[in-house]
């Protein structure tokens, strides 16, 4: 907060203040516990500021592993992630990051900073149009251009970032903006005449949804992340148990329902289980909240949910018939609109049969590995010895690939806000940084990150802040010597031609460790997976395990890309 | 192909009009003319975009997508009103002396003005709805035409909506 200074006894709102300083008070004002952030030339004032601000500051190694471990903190605290770069290099490096919030809706508040506004398109040292690059991978992106409005623009922008459907905010503040010292208002009014989220569901589309669940033979609920950002997970449960429906996830909404409830299906899309995606192939009545029909869940559009009447719950009118064409549309926040449902109290559908068909496709089709072979290292048993000895509790954070689908089918949570993951841009690299934002907002969980051998080279880096804060992050590499994913598809689409998807070279994992002064074991057994998991998930220290999985091992089930969720291949053994 | 007239109001802010035609071509949405001016409102600008779209739920989702940019005051697909559309086009065209009247009696019928006469050309403003600009422009095509500079179409709702009012109709 800013210190009052008074005038003749008469309170007043304005002092001197520079740029910078205001930057950092607002952050103060937004109650902003932790920076990820980078310095550099056209940031150095505001690096000033910090120099003495109580706010902590983490310094990734790349910016690109900054803004991911800002996407892990936001995903696990619920709060926005914030992110400082300098301009230029800085900024681009921030880009993927960027197109990754947007995406998974998460929400970020980023301060590059930018040339002189002197030199703004001159080509300066370390100018980039950060703005015209970004416009379309941020929720809202704007320059700095009097500092009187950095009070504004900045409650704005975690305004922005945090409400309706959340993504990343990216404000760009020119060198000259920081220093000029003025006098100004520190407790603006918002002003976004043209941003009103639709919170309240409209009554008669709920009276409509009602109805329509009532008469529904095979209902089925699809929980999106959505769920998890509008905190829903109570309602969802007490809604799916009132109506008695079954409830589907998405990749990204996993933990917004128990998986271990009788009402749970499992979760959805190109990887997903059979019961769960069967059960969207043939349900009459397909009631989404909060998640977007992405491609890699309908699998080929033609073929989604071919009989059933489409809901959907979303606080982003324009998800709403994008892909899928919606009888029941209802914009809304999902909490609000399960709210409303529930103190409908709707006549339950007649769904016993329906309730059993899936019951017994879960009991026909589960996962399956090959448990007999004792010669590899199966990457679903390394899994499953996880989830046992952390009792399912973890937090679990992925990378991108074929580790990633195995956490999903193997590490069932029972809670929320417990997976982070990039489900929209399938970012490679992202685990090893989010694992880090997602230690320091849960500072006293268990983290456990899922990775692949390639996609932890992405920013390895990274692992020298997690010695630094020494973040006690269970790294656990499945690693199979290829990009794992790559591979499959090559295997079964490219006629085995494998371009450059095996790794022809690989550090030893166990040295790169060493080298940044973290413990590491390589794994080859079960027996020493068993041993050394036992003694390394429950200390305070960070760890990288490299487990030498079964190369050949393959990611089944699996909807093949261009068809349909019916057509799932590799559900038996 | 149906063509669809969206007019958005929007915060004469830095780069909006950036943000608008950015998402048109990230979503793959096909723009036939933009045209963007000040507005009754100090600080509002209004756009007036004529698309062309494959069928009626991509223009409902560009309308969703525009409404979604925060600087987007009001989006309206007003194609289906009674409407008031004007575009504006100068044309350039040779003249030889044993044309020239041909040409300024094509001018009078579309109530054409000549705003410019040198000694081998003129140049011709028109105003209308495109429809009439495009039949203008192959009237005077045969002529050869050196220049042609057109402004996209800019429009709002009639005043009065009468419900038999169809699109077409138009009182110039």
């Amino acid at each position: 907060m800013l210190q009052e200074t008074t005038f003749a006894g008469k309170k007043a709102d304005k002092q001197s203040i520079s740029g910078a300083d205001l930057l950092l008070k607002s952050l103060e004002k937004e109650k902003v516990e932790v920076i990820f952030g980078y310095p550099g030339g056209a940031v150095l004032p505001i690096y000033d500021k910090i120099y003495d601000s109580k706010i902590k500051h983490i310094l990734p190694r790349h910016e690109q592993g900054g803004i991911h471990a800002a996407e892990g903190y936001a995903r696990i605290s619920g709060k926005p992630g914030v992110v400082i770069a300098t301009s230029g290099p800085g900024a681009t490096n921030l880009v993927t990051g960027l197109a990754d919030a947007m995406m998974d809706s998460l929400p970020l508040v980023v301060f590059t900073g930018q040339v002189a506004t002197s030199v703004i398109g001159s080509d300066a040292f370390q100018e980039a149009d950060i703005l015209g690059i970004t416009t379309p991978i941020t929720k809202y992106n704007c320059q700095v251009r009097d500092i009187k409005d950095i009070p504004r623009i900045i409650k704005e922008a975690f305004y922005i970032a945090t409400t309706g459907r959340p993504g990343p905010v990216l404000i760009d503040f020119p060198k000259d903006i920081a220093t000029t010292v003025v006098e100004v208002n520190d407790d603006p009014e918002i002003s976004l005449p043209g941003y009103q989220p639709t919170l309240q569901p409209n009554y008669l589309q709920i009276r409509k949804l009602t109805e329509a669940i009532s008469s529904a033979k095979k209902p089925l609920i699809l929980a999106g992340a959505g769920i998890l950002h509008s905190k829903a997970t109570a309602e969802l449960k007490e809604y799916a148990e009132q109506q008695n429906i079954p409830v589907v996830h998405t990749l990204l909404g996993l933990g917004g329902f128990p998986q271990d409830h009788e009402l749970f299906v499992g979760f959805g899309g190109m990887h997903g289980c059979y019961a769960a995606n069967r059960a969207l192939y043939e349900c009459d009545l397909l009631l989404n909240i909060g998640a977007r029909f992405d491609d890699r869940l309908t699998g080929n559009l033609e073929h989604f949910a071919p009989n059933a009447t489409v809901a959907h719950i979303d606080i982003d009118p324009a998800e709403i018939g994008k892909n899928v064409p919606t009888k029941i549309p209802v914009v809304a926040d999902a909490k609000e609109a399960l709210k409303q449902l529930i103190a409908q109290d709707g006549k339950q559908p007649d769904n016993k049969e329906w309730l059993e068909t899936i019951n017994s496709w879960n009991k026909e089709y589960p996962y399956h590995y090959n448990k007999e072979d004792q010669e590899n290292l199966k990457p679903q048993k390394v899994l499953e010895m996880i989830h046992e000895k952390t009792k399912g509790e973890a937090i679990v954070v992925t990378d991108v690939g074929q580790h990633q689908m195995w956490a999903a089918q193997y590490y069932p949570l029972n809670k929320a806000d417990r997976w982070v993951t990039s489900g929209g841009l399938g970012t490679m690299g992202f685990g090893l940084p989010a694992s880090i934002g997602a230690q320091i907002a849960a500072p006293d969980s268990t983290v456990v990150l899922v990775s692949g051998d390639g996609g932890f080279q992405m920013c390895t880096q990274e692992l020298q802040v997690i010695r630094e804060h020494n973040l006690p992050i269970k790294m656990v590499i499945l690693n199979n010597m290829a990009l794992g994913m790559v591979r499959q598809w090559q295997e079964l689409f490219y006629q085995e031609r494998y371009a450059h998807s095996l790794i022809p070279g690989q550090p030893d994992f166990v040295k790169l460790a060493d080298a940044y002064g973290i413990k590491g074991y390589q794994i080859n057994t079960n027996e020493e997976a068993e041993n050394i998991l036992n003694e390394v998930l429950h200390n305070d220290e960070p760890v990288v395990l490299d487990f030498r999985i079964d190369p050949k091992e393959l990611v089944y089930p699996m909807i093949a890309p261009g068809k349909g969720l019916h057509e799932m291949e590799g559900v038996k053994p | 192909m149906i063509k669809r007239i969206i007019s958005l109001t929007v915060l004469n802010r830095p780069g909006v009009l950036n943000r608008i035609t950015n998402l048109f071509s990230k979503r793959n949405y096909n723009i036939e003319s933009i045209s963007v001016g000040l507005s009754e409102l100090e600080g509002v600008s209004r756009i007036t975009c004529v698309v062309q779209v494959e069928n009626e739920s991509i223009i409902e989702q560009i309308t969703k997508q525009l409404n979604k940019q925060i600087d987007v005051l009001k989006v309206v697909d007003i194609t289906d009103q009674a409407i008031v559309s004007r575009e504006l086009a100068l044309i350039k065209v040779p003249t030889l002396p044993n044309n020239r009247h041909e040409i300024y009696s094509l001018i009078e019928p579309f109530r054409a003005s000549v705003v410019d006469v040198s000694k081998d050309s003129v140049v011709i403003q028109i105003t209308g709805e495109s429809e009439k600009i495009e039949a203008f422009i192959e009237l005077v095509k045969p002529f050869g035409i050196k220049e042609l500079a057109r402004t996209g179409t800019t429009a709002f709702p009639r005043g009065m909506q009468l419900q038999s009012n169809s699109q077409k109709i138009s009182i110039v």
